[in-house]
């Protein structure tokens, strides 16, 4: 068997992988992590989220999900109130009170999570405990898990970062002198990990598990056998949780355009030793469809220039994939956190010059948005609005998060999303 | 601590924040961690506004806790004002910031700015966001406004609206409507506030020979103070439905000193009401839920302008639980006060009404069991913000409750003709109806054989049906089969029926009828 190497030209120079970075602190028009419990617990069909947490965080995960669709969501709030703040041994029971009750009420439920806020975080209430507690309590029909979705320590999709390494101590063991096998971590919407399977097994990579998992009882093994490919961008704590437990990690530029999706499939075919013309014949015909799909796109996009307002931290990929595959001109990109070990593939990508900007002062990037006037601006639904209302043409930046754009076959989806703010713009004349 | 699913409010300080965003020249510096900017989006998204809440926040973080929180409210409130330049400022703490005691109030005090700067205590662990945003109205009002300068007002009476608010519900329509009707009385308005207004017009509220209480949940602490102190008399009849519209206009004529002519040829409803093809409206089953304005202005309208039955009132507003209490008693029904959607679906499932007139929220709880439904009351909803002009007070308001209400019922003529040709081949399950598949029982029963987490499963109980009752069953029109199912195995189960035949049937239907 003859080891792949890279089969893709490499970048003529180091692209961003050195540049500086632009920090900034100031206003953050960023979600908390607790946002990120609304894909999660679509993901995850066993578990039930409870916040501990103020009416804050009830009211900003209804917002943020529009829960009045659910006709049971699996997630909630115990809302504390002036007495549970009086005394801590008080609020402990109060939580043994509404889990005990919740569980009642769920017997489908087998994954709990407690899941820590900024409120429960500043008076320190010891949710770590309370979950080895109430673990022991409801084990082993009903697992509790702890991690903090608190806006003072995660931002957006750190909330899912935690959650996933909460799990890593969940994961079995793999067998001792078990074969490689592949583990994908980060959550993927179904039809995209479906695509990503069948590729995986088409190079003749079978082993192969995805965390999170719809089910407690489905979580992958890890080991050192275990080869871990990141899916999102942001999963710094699993990631080190899975290094612990013996796993390695591949870098790859995340599976987003047809050049990200191949890259990333390369990293595992070549951990994986999987022969250069095999992984070219499975490969061949999602880089086809994906590079007609994006052709389209490319004619209406290239040369504009976009504005990234730090969101998700997808940021990054996706102004590659603007640039690189669409031809967009990138005149801002900032990201809530910037973590360079697991984004090296991708910033090595990025054209040399690029501003990037870690962190936010809301204020003073809108001044330099307004001067710079991008063709289009990518930013959260609080800022989408006003812009366009001074003229602007923006994406929401939500939408990467709740809509499949990783893979071949969502290449042109992604595209899609850029330029119909444009071709909107374009159409309407009132 | 308190297991929430969904809430009917958000925290004060968002109340708060309906305030500051409904004013112009008014900015809002909110001590808050990362991530409360969520809020932001409720405004730009829900009521599309076209630019940001004046809010900054200081979004702090952990690794700010350590150090000086203090200073970064400072820093905030410095560059909030270098950059803004408002005419006033008011500041406070979200529920975190709450908890570490930083004392915005103080601190912005201490900056010395040359603006007033009105600090809000707004407890989050114990209050909701139509308090906030009541006590914020009221602690703007007492910084700001001063009494009138003259004695006495000559000329035409003026009074000030008080109470509508950014993400209110109808208030940019409402609003119009009753300065309209203010008009046509000879009465002026001398400022409507919050909306629309600077902090230099809450200072001249005094030049107000009295006060319009359109919304008593954000208006009434502002009045209760302008009353006490400027001795301005306030009029306190919410002007929702015809009824309470021409007690409105009483009201007015009596503190203003005008004559209360208006003409009521400009709502249709009393003659719509009145008319023959409205006689199938007579009795219908009304459950109400809402705020405490909307919700005791919905049982009035329900029951004196279109006739309904009102089996059940509820409100989230504690605040004004006495009054929803009364009404209710009333009618001879026990309130519902509460802030659990799950009491309400619960109470729902069990009364069974014909119609609910509620939020969004009893709008999906409605459509599960498969119940026409009309929005009457915030929390909110994009749909609550249509394009067109459609407020709920005064005469134009009745109009529009009207066709809201009654819409979403089947229309009476209609459900005669379906009861005479029921045995045609066109009225069978496929066929449908153009009211869409929210009517239809089948997806109602659906709905109710869902787990609920708050009600206990329906019961299917050990009652069967006989074939000969089956078969008269499902002659029964499809929009009402649900229901006549429901109530016979109900009326069945009560009496220890196992198998319904035609008798149990017709004996229900009996029993049910009136």
């Amino acid at each position: 068997m003859t080891p792949a190497t890279d089969i893709l030209a490499r970048t003529g120079s180091a692209g961003c992988t050195d540049a500086p970075v632009i920090q900034e602190r100031g206003q953050r028009e960023v979600f908390c992590g607790l946002t990120s419990i609304v894909w999660l617990h679509r993901k995850m069909q066993d578990a039930f989220f409870l916040v501990v947490g103020s009416r804050t965080c009830a009211h900003l995960l209804q917002s943020a999900a529009g829960v009045m669709i659910f006709a049971e969501p699996r997630f909630a709030t115990a809302i504390m109130e002036e007495r549970d703040l009086a005394g801590l041994a008080d609020a402990n029971e109060e939580l043994d009170r509404v889990v005990a009750r919740l569980l009642e009420r769920r017997p489908d439920i087998r994954a709990l999570f407690l899941v820590g806020s900024c409120p429960s975080e500043v008076i320190k209430l010891d949710l770590k405990r309370a979950a080895g507690r109430l673990d022991r309590a409801f084990a082993p029909r009903v697992r509790v898990f702890n991690y903090s979705g608190s806006g003072i320590e995660t931002t957006f999709t750190e909330g899912e970062d935690a959650a996933l390494a909460a799990l890593v101590p969940q994961m079995p063991d793999e067998a001792p002198g078990a074969a490689p096998s592949l583990l994908v971590a980060g959550t993927l919407p179904d039809i995209v990990e479906d695509q990503f399977r069948r590729l995986f097994a088409d190079l003749g990579i079978t082993r192969v598990g995805f965390l999170p998992a719809p089910r407690l009882a489905d979580l992958p093994s890890v080991g050192p056998a275990t080869r871990v490919l990141l899916a999102q961008p942001f999963l710094r704590d699993t990631a080190r949780a899975l290094e612990e437990r013996g796993a390695s990690l591949l870098s790859a530029p995340l599976p987003v355009g047809a050049e990200g999706t191949t890259r990333w499939l390369q990293a595992a075919a070549t951990a994986f030793l999987v022969p250069r013309e095999l992984f070219q014949n499975v490969t061949a015909a999602g880089v086809a469809r994906a590079e007609r799909a994006l052709r389209r796109h490319r004619t209406a996009l290239a040369g504009r220039r976009v504005f990234l307002f730090p969101d998700s931290q997808m940021e990054v990929p996706i102004a590659r994939f603007l640039h690189r595959e669409l031809g967009m001109e990138l005149v801002e990109v900032g990201t809530p956190y910037l973590h360079r070990t697991h984004l090296a593939a991708e910033l090595a990508l990025l054209p040399e010059g690029t501003r990037i900007v870690e962190g936010q002062d809301v204020e003073r990037q809108l001044d330099r948005c307004r001067q710079a006037a991008p063709d289009l601006v990518v930013c959260g639904l609080g800022l989408a609005n006003p812009l366009e209302a001074e003229g602007m043409t923006t994406k929401w930046s939500i939408e990467l998060m709740f809509t499949p754009i990783q893979g071949y076959e969502q290449a042109g989806d992604l595209a899609e999303l850029f330029t119909r703010p444009l071709a909107r713009r374009q159409r309407l004349s009132v | 601590m308190q297991l929430t699913l969904w809430t009917y409010e958000g925290p004060p300080h968002v109340g708060a924040m309906r305030i500051a965003t409904a004013m112009e020249g008014l900015h809002y510096v909110l001590h808050a961690p990362q991530g409360d900017t969520y809020a932001d989006l409720l405004f730009t998204m829900i009521e599309r506004r076209d630019r940001r809440p004046p809010v900054t926040y200081t979004t702090f973080q952990a690794r700010d806790l350590g150090g000086d929180t203090a200073g970064l409210f400072q820093e905030a409130c410095r560059s909030a004002y270098e950059r803004f330049k408002p005419e006033a400022m008011i500041v406070g703490a979200s529920c975190t910031a709450e908890l570490i005691q930083d004392d915005p109030g103080g601190l912005a005090a201490r900056l010395g700015l040359p603006i007033p700067v009105i600090p809000l205590e707004l407890p989050a662990y114990q209050k909701k966001e139509n308090w906030g945003a009541g006590e914020t109205f009221y602690r703007l009002v007492r910084a700001l406004a001063r009494p009138r300068e003259t004695a006495t007002n000559i000329g035409r009476p003026r009074c000030n609206i008080l109470g509508p608010t950014a993400l209110g519900f109808r208030h940019r329509d409402d609003v119009m409507e009753v300065t309209r009707l203010l008009a046509t009385l000879g009465v002026d308005v001398n400022v409507v506030a919050p909306l629309g207004a600077r902090p230099s017009d809450i200072a001249r509220l005094g030049d107000a020979d009295f006060n319009v209480v359109l919304y008593p949940e954000v208006a009434e602490p502002a009045a209760r103070y302008l009353e006490k102190t400027f001795g301005q008399p306030a009029v306190r009849t919410v002007p929702i439905g015809v009824g309470a519209t021409r007690d409105f206009i009483a009201e007015i004529a009596r503190i203003a000193g005008v004559s209360p002519v208006v003409a009521d040829a400009a709502s249709r409803l009393p003659w719509y009401s009145r008319s023959v093809d409205s006689t199938y409206l007579t009795g219908k089953r009304v459950y109400v839920f809402g705020d405490a304005t909307h919700a005791l202005a919905a049982a009035r309208v329900a029951t004196s302008e279109l006739a309904f039955d009102l089996v059940g009132l509820g409100t989230y507003s504690r605040e004004f639980g006495r009054e929803i209490r009364a009404e209710a008693a009333r009618h001879g029904i026990e309130a519902l006060v509460t802030d659990d959607y799950l009491d309400v679906e619960a109470e729902i499932s069990a009364l069974r009404p014909e119609l609910i007139l509620g939020t969004q929220m009893e709008r999906h709880i409605a459509k599960r069991l498969g119940i026409p439904c009309a929005v009457i009351s915030a929390p909110i909803h994009v749909q609550d913000f249509p394009a067109r002009h459609s407020p709920q007070m005064g005469f134009e308001g009745a109009n529009v409750l009207f066709d809201t209400w009654v819409h979403p019922l089947m229309m009476g003529l209609e459900e005669h003709l379906l009861h005479m040709f029921r045995g045609d081949f066109e009225f069978n399950d496929r066929t449908g109806s153009h009211l869409g598949k929210t009517h239809m029982p089948a997806a109602a029963e659906a709905a109710v054989a869902e787990p609920v987490l708050a009600s206990p499963p329906s019961q299917p109980g050990p009652t069967a049906w006989d074939a000969v009752a089956e078969q008269e069953l499902r002659k029964i029109p499809f929009f009402v089969r649900g229901k006549a199912r429901r109530n016979t195995e109900r009326f069945a189960l009560e009496r220890g029926i196992t198998t319904i035949t035609l008798d149990t049937l017709y004996d229900a239907k009996a029993h049910f009828g009136r």
